[in-house]
């Protein structure tokens, strides 16, 4: 198991945005959490990555090999560290960077230089910097973006923008990747494309794929897993087949009415 | 025939109503300064004198202005001027022929000599005011370039950064007084102090972004101001401390002309011992988390970049260069006191920065250098001379607003050999996958 959630509850002021959420991810697997807009999926996210500090309820990583670590309000850096790398909703790259600069910055949990490195420009900080170039680069030609290297982020289409956040995401070396929609606004091609990467990601870099995703053909082909959240409560789990079938998903997303 | 009349019409039709427009606004800036410029009261006669002469200089100046500001601003919108003008293609030539040259070695080696002669030359063939002009310019490069730091790199929007230029002035002046440490001892003493203070009054401030910091740093500024003011048993209150020794070199007595030019080569050594390690730090790790941090925290944060400690380091570091030159400020100038330190310095700081270009070396010490030359030189307009400053900034802003010169992303070289490696890496991938 390499992400275990137990009880997670987030409160805005009044309003319970998350409420008792628990949630396993194995080793190597795909998983996917859906559920209609405001179900508080991102918000979810958001508490496993340190952004928000949960009101109750605790996070357990474990990195294949290492013991288990409570994760619970660390905070977002040290979680990055620790391999939980993820993506976002709405792209946050850094648009006046360079490509390649945008993933140094994913490496950058990984490098050591400091103050008096980077002014001296000792033997170590210069080998430091060569490695990341390098590292940086292999992550764009992963996604396929290495063409880019020298573009200012701001410029690439959107497509190549979302592989760019891959790519960034899997700079930091993680061993659990979280998406937050990485197929919102790609056309058809381009999410074959994702789909792809994907399943790339997790057979050849021995990744878990944890993702938020509306798009439901890619959550079918892909996910081994699904949650489905509605108004902060999970109300299904199973693999694909169960969950198209469930009661419930099919109340949550076409109301009470219809019947199944 | 056709062709260019139908050519002429629309241009035409643009002046014509860039002619209305900018009648009304003369009209406007006529009434606006009717009371100044028209009616002056003569005291002695006990009445007004009405100078009407003057009403018709102003619609006449400001309509020209106005016209020639508006085809200004268009030839901007269409991309710096109609390409196939002729005016715009010699400067197009010239840009690329620039571009050329600056790519050659012996260029830029060239102009590496040329520059280190004049600065060389300069406090001879200038005479003592040009020399003394010239410090102050070149104090306001290092404070540029240490803001630049914080608000360029980092993001940071501080204005209370002349705060700690004060304490580096004010930490050489009561050292000196007081233990009777000598200049030398005092810079890194100054510095030290600079960049500490800079450092823990980032800790509060931690949370704060925007307008929200900028509010905060300038309380801070004017609480340091008060208490210098007020403290009068230490820092000598409004009075200030006098007789600050200038600095020498050990076992030489100066006359003042030669410590004038002694200060100024201080400052050009600090200057370039400044650019030499704002350029390292740039092109660094701490450089790109600066950068990453000033793009988007957020997504900074989640990619692993350690946010208090990169703003702390970008505070400490541009608190460092505003002590060190606190500390030559006080030893030029001999004598501090509190309104030396005054929110408007920071402001001008501030400035120096914005128009230079934010994050762009050569763009703050240029900005630096017009911003403190400028007002000097214009000083035989006395009347206006405040009043041509804020043209210059308005019409700076407006045409170009990343600042004189803008900061460009570096771009890294991956050699052939290690761009093949990365492809055939992924490229397994990809044919399983």
């Amino acid at each position: 198991m390499v992400l275990d959630v137990r009880g997670l509850t987030m409160d805005f002021g009044g309003l319970r945005a998350v409420d008792h959420v628990d949630l396993q991810i194995n080793d190597g697997e795909i998983v996917a959490l859906i559920g209609p807009n405001g179900a508080g999926k991102t918000t979810f996210f958001n508490c496993v990555t340190g952004m928000y500090t949960p009101t109750a309820g605790s996070v357990t990583i474990q990195k294949p090999g290492t013991d288990p670590r409570t994760i619970t309000n660390m905070r977002p850096h040290l979680i990055t560290a620790q391999g939980l790398a993820r993506t976002f909703q709405n792209i946050r790259l850094f648009p006046e960077m360079t490509v390649l600069e945008n993933v140094m910055i994913g490496r950058d949990c990984r490098l050591r230089a400091g103050i008096l490195g980077a002014i001296f420009r000792d033997k170590r900080t210069r080998a430091e910097e060569e490695q990341v170039v390098l590292d940086a680069y292999r992550a764009l030609e992963i996604v396929g973006i290495g063409k880019w290297a020298n573009e200012t982020a701001k410029n690439l289409p959107y497509g190549a923008q979302r592989k760019l956040e891959i790519a960034r995401a899997l700079a930091t070396e993680p061993f659990l990747v979280l998406l937050d929609e990485p197929a919102a606004g790609m056309n058809p091609q381009e999410t074959r494309d994702l789909v792809g990467l994907i399943r790339r990601l997790r057979s050849e870099h021995n990744l878990s794929i944890f993702l938020i995703e509306h798009d439901m053909s890619l959550v079918m082909t892909l996910s081994e897993r699904i949650y489905v959240m509605d108004y902060g409560k999970l109300i299904a789990v199973g693999n694909p087949a169960e969950v198209r079938k469930n009661p419930a998903v099919i109340k949550a997303y076409l109301g009470e009415d219809v019947s199944a | 025939m056709s062709d260019t009349a139908q050519t002429i019409r629309p241009t035409l039709n643009r002046h014509v109503d860039f002619a209305r427009r900018s009648l009304l606004i003369s009209i406007w800036f006529a009434i606006l300064t009717f009371p100044i410029m028209v009616m002056r009261a003569d005291v002695a006669a006990r009445s007004i004198v009405w100078r009407w002469s003057n009403l018709v200089w102003v619609i006449a100046g400001t309509f020209v202005g106005s016209w020639i500001w508006r085809v200004a601003l268009e030839r901007k919108k269409n991309g710096g001027g109609n390409p196939s003008g002729p005016g715009s293609r010699g400067i197009a030539a010239v840009r690329a022929r620039i571009a050329i040259l600056t790519r050659q070695r012996h260029f830029t080696l060239g102009s590496f000599i040329v520059l280190a002669v004049v600065i060389g030359i300069f406090p001879f063939a200038g005479g003592m005011w040009q020399t003394n002009v010239m410090i102050t310019a070149l104090l306001y490069v290092v404070l540029g370039l240490g803001l630049n730091i914080i608000i360029g790199l980092g993001g940071m929007l501080h204005i209370g950064y002349i705060a700690f230029y004060a304490l580096g002035a004010y930490s050489y002046a009561l050292l000196n007084q007081q233990f009777g440490l000598n200049f030398w001892m005092a810079l890194p003493v100054g510095a030290l102090i600079g960049g500490v203070a800079s450092l823990l009054i980032g800790i509060p401030v931690l949370r704060l972004r925007g307008d929200y910091l900028a509010i905060v740093t300038l309380a801070f500024a004017e609480i340091t101001r008060l208490v210098l003011e007020n403290w009068a048993d230490v820092t000598g209150g409004t009075a200030g401390i006098r007789s600050i020794p200038r600095p020498t070199i050990p076992g030489m007595r100066m006359t003042l002309p030669q410590t004038t030019v002694f200060i100024y080569f201080t400052m050009i050594a600090l200057v370039v011992f400044t650019i030499f390690v704002v350029r390292r730090l740039e092109n660094s790790r701490i450089g790109r988390q600066f950068v990453a941090m000033k793009e988007d925290v957020i997504a900074a944060q989640a990619m692993g970049v350690n946010v208090a400690k990169t703003k702390l380091t970008a505070l400490g570091l541009g608190g460092v260069w505003a002590g060190m030159a606190g500390v030559v400020f006080a030893a030029r100038t001999t004598f501090i006191n509190p309104a030396s330190f005054s929110v408007w310095e920071s402001i001008i700081v501030l400035c120096t920065v914005v128009l230079g270009g934010m994050g762009s070396i050569p763009g703050v010490i240029v900005g630096a250098l017009v911003l403190i030359l400028v007002p000097e030189y214009l000083r035989a307009f006395v009347q206006f001379r405040m009043l041509l400053f804020g043209a210059i900034l308005v019409t700076m802003m407006v045409f170009r607003p990343g600042g004189i010169i803008q900061k460009r992303r570096r771009a890294y070289t991956i050699s052939s050999v290690e761009k093949q490696q990365a492809v055939t890496e992924s490229g397994d991938l990809s044919i399983e996958g």
